[in-house]
């Protein structure tokens, strides 16, 4: 560490974009599915936390941190589905019962996770891409896990979905017209409900991620608000899969400024440094939104841009 | 044969005219005492799925947040920082935007309050409570008015942007708590210098309740009279209706949005104010104790009237005093009262999709019934 000096940060910084930004990625996915298809699940910052403790609970009691990354992803869609289904109902606010669902899943997480905050869960495995380096801490920064190039590759795979397929072309009719999709024959409040179920999924497994790889143990601060982050990045991400890759790594290392500098000895004023991602949000929404003109790419039916 | 028929409509409408503003109202009372019926409902299904007694859960809740003298007492001490939470919630709740970060007010009221306090030790109270308590109000009206301006000035989602302010506030006080501010002769939490007892609010008297709890009703009071009876909130109600037409009519929609802002935060950081001149003694992470969030909850269950802000954070209070004694005679974990507030406010906010539905509560519609 001594001989890198401060070379040191931004190696634990790029590495800790890498590690931190894979939650962001999977939360920012699931959003864009739901957004697109014109509503907003706020409460994904809860499925977050539900998806860690189920994957944590699930990879302990079967030894099998990929079934535990199933069941987050089933728990995150079963919550994807209740909003999708009370949403579905006239005159219900869709931000409002994301709050509620936030509070239900952090209380739910907590209620069920309490017997698990101490057992240790295995770890999901990740490739050492860093062999070539003689430097453990280059080593170490690009260790990266297999989650995160599934993260990744989904990120194309849903920004080809929108662009090409019958599915994606759907999801984008109903995100930006619901008289349209009624006239084409789709049923809206169905496709929403769907496609809010399976952006639960990805909270889900990026809440796994958290819990099973990094910081990699179950407990009730597990999430400072990536969540609410991610949604916020969709935002800045102007709805583009793709685009949430590159607001995710950016958001990441954001992320892992305080813990590299704490890691290089540098404590003074931490806490200051921890808001670090959260100061890019703001500031990023800030510079994106506007009173006056219609953001770029965003739906039309979405609730928080018409 | 005629005689008889118009006697008998006419004694129809004069009970028509008498029932109808009467069932025109009981409809904002009646759907959310369902809807809280409701959430208890799937509640205490959910406690029966694990074994665990309902009946139980209620009787103790009722034991020690209600059933004596000296759970009333507990119950109310919790309730004052409820009801400031509350209004942060309710005020700009009116104008159409949810704001949920009254946490971070609550925070940095506190520490403002703290802060002074400790430069302050020497002074009378008198001088020094005034100083502090409007101190914890601007800090307060700053942080959540920033969010308005935010809202009003760049179209920022105010939801998402008070939220993330939240965790910033946190931050900055275990930053300030932990650096700055910190009394080093105290070995124990980081907190801010201790207020001495000449800096610190009493109980009224003849009680073991603070003053924060009077001055909460008394803000709960203000509150409704202006939004229900002053022209301000008349336009505010305009606006939060349709924010395009009360454009149109010249409502100065933008000082509406800063102010009704700007006066939630404060009174958030009054709630940090009573916190700390109260109940800690110092500013310390226990400021961080979820009332913002409660608040969110309550606010919503009240729909946003100030009124009835005060019965509903008495009822949460209650929830919240009897916490500790449920968990030991119930061997339940802490988050259970977290998941009951998280079913009540999905059962309140469904109940939105029954306004208007039920023919008893729309006089008009009762004379097409045959």
């Amino acid at each position: 560490m001594n001989e890198l000096g401060l070379w040191a940060i931004p190696i634990a910084v790029l590495g800790g974009a890498i590690r931190v930004s894979t939650p962001f990625l999977f939360v920012s996915l699931g959003e864009v599915l739901t957004e697109r298809s014109g509503r907003i699940n706020l409460g994904l910052e809860g499925t977050l936390v539900i998806g860690a403790m189920v994957g944590y609970a699930v990879a302990y009691l079967s030894g099998s941190p990929w079934l535990g990354v199933l069941a987050a992803a089933a728990a995150g869609s079963a919550f994807g589905l209740i909003h999708g289904l009370i949403c579905s109902l006239p005159r219900v606010n869709d931000i409002a019962i994301g709050i509620a669902m936030m509070i239900l899943g952090t209380g739910l997480a907590f209620y069920f996770g309490k017997p698990f905050v101490q057992p240790v869960a295995p770890d999901l495995p990740s490739i050492p891409l860093g062999w070539w380096s003689s430097i453990p801490q280059v080593e170490a920064a690009l260790n990266v896990n297999v989650l995160f190039l599934i993260g990744a590759a989904a990120a194309f795979a849903l920004w080809w979905m929108f662009k090409t397929t019958r599915i994606g072309l759907v999801i984008r009719v109903v995100g930006d017209s619901t008289d349209a999709a009624r006239a084409m024959g789709l049923r809206p409040a169905v496709v929403r409900t769907l496609a809010t179920m399976a952006g639960g999924a990805f909270a889900g497994v990026g809440g796994a991620y958290l819990s099973l790889f990094y910081p990699g143990s179950w407990n009730e601060g597990i999430s400072s608000g990536q969540g609410l982050m991610a949604v916020a990045l969709v935002i800045f991400a102007r709805w583009n899969p793709v685009a949430c890759f590159g607001a995710a790594l950016l958001f990441g290392g954001a992320g892992a400024l305080g813990p590299s500098l704490q890691s290089v000895g540098i404590s003074q004023g931490y806490h200051l440094f921890f808001t670090a991602p959260y100061v890019l949000t703001l500031g990023v929404l800030i510079a994106t939104s506007s009173t006056t003109r219609a953001m770029t790419g965003a739906p039309g039916e979405l609730s928080i841009t018409k | 044969m005629t005689d008889q028929s118009v006697s008998q409509g006419s004694l129809a409408s004069a009970r028509v005219a008498l029932l109808a503003p009467v069932a025109r109202r009981a409809e904002a009372v009646v759907l959310p005492i369902a809807a809280l019926l409701a959430g208890f409902l799937v509640f205490s299904l959910f406690l029966l799925i694990q074994g665990k007694s309902p009946t139980d859960f209620f009787y103790l809740v009722y034991r020690a947040g209600f059933g004596t003298a000296f759970s009333w007492q507990n119950t109310l001490s919790r309730t004052a920082p409820l009801l400031f939470a509350a209004l942060c919630v309710a005020l700009p709740a009116r104008l159409g935007l949810v704001v949920i970060g009254g946490e971070g007010a609550i925070v940095l009221g506190g520490v403002a309050t703290g802060a002074l306090g400790a430069a302050m030790l020497g002074s009378s109270g008198i001088v020094a409570l005034p100083l502090m308590a409007l101190a914890g109000a601007v800090v307060g009206a700053a942080w959540i008015g920033a969010v308005g301006a935010m809202r009003y000035f760049r179209g920022v989602n105010e939801t998402i942007a008070s939220l993330l302010m939240a965790y910033i506030a946190i931050s900055i006080m275990n930053h300030l708590v932990e650096g700055p501010l910190r009394d080093p002769s105290n070995p124990n939490k980081p907190s801010t210098l201790s207020l001495t007892d000449e800096l610190r609010i009493g109980d009224i008297p003849g009680w073991d309740v603070h003053w924060g709890l009077a001055a909460g009703l008394i803000c709960c009071v203000l509150t409704w009279v202006l939004i229900e009876r002053t022209t301000w909130g008349f336009a505010a109600r305009i606006t939060g209706g349709n924010i395009r037409a009360a454009q149109v009519q010249g409502l100065p929609v933008g000082w509406l949005i800063l102010g009704f802002t700007a006066l939630g935060g404060a009174f958030a950081g009054l709630a940090g104010f009573f916190e700390v001149t109260a109940v800690h003694g110092s500013a310390n992470s226990s400021l961080a104790a979820g009332f913002g969030y409660t608040g969110i909850l309550i606010a919503f269950l009240a729909r946003h009237n100030a009124l009835a802000i005060i019965p509903v954070a008495i009822l949460l209070a209650g929830f919240e005093a009897s916490s500790g004694l449920i968990q030991r005679r119930m061997d339940l974990p802490d988050a259970t009262m977290l998941v009951l507030q998280g079913f009540v406010f999905i059962a309140i906010l469904l109940s939105d999709t029954f306004y208007g539905r039920f023919k008893a509560f729309a006089p008009e519609r009762w004379s097409t019934s045959p």
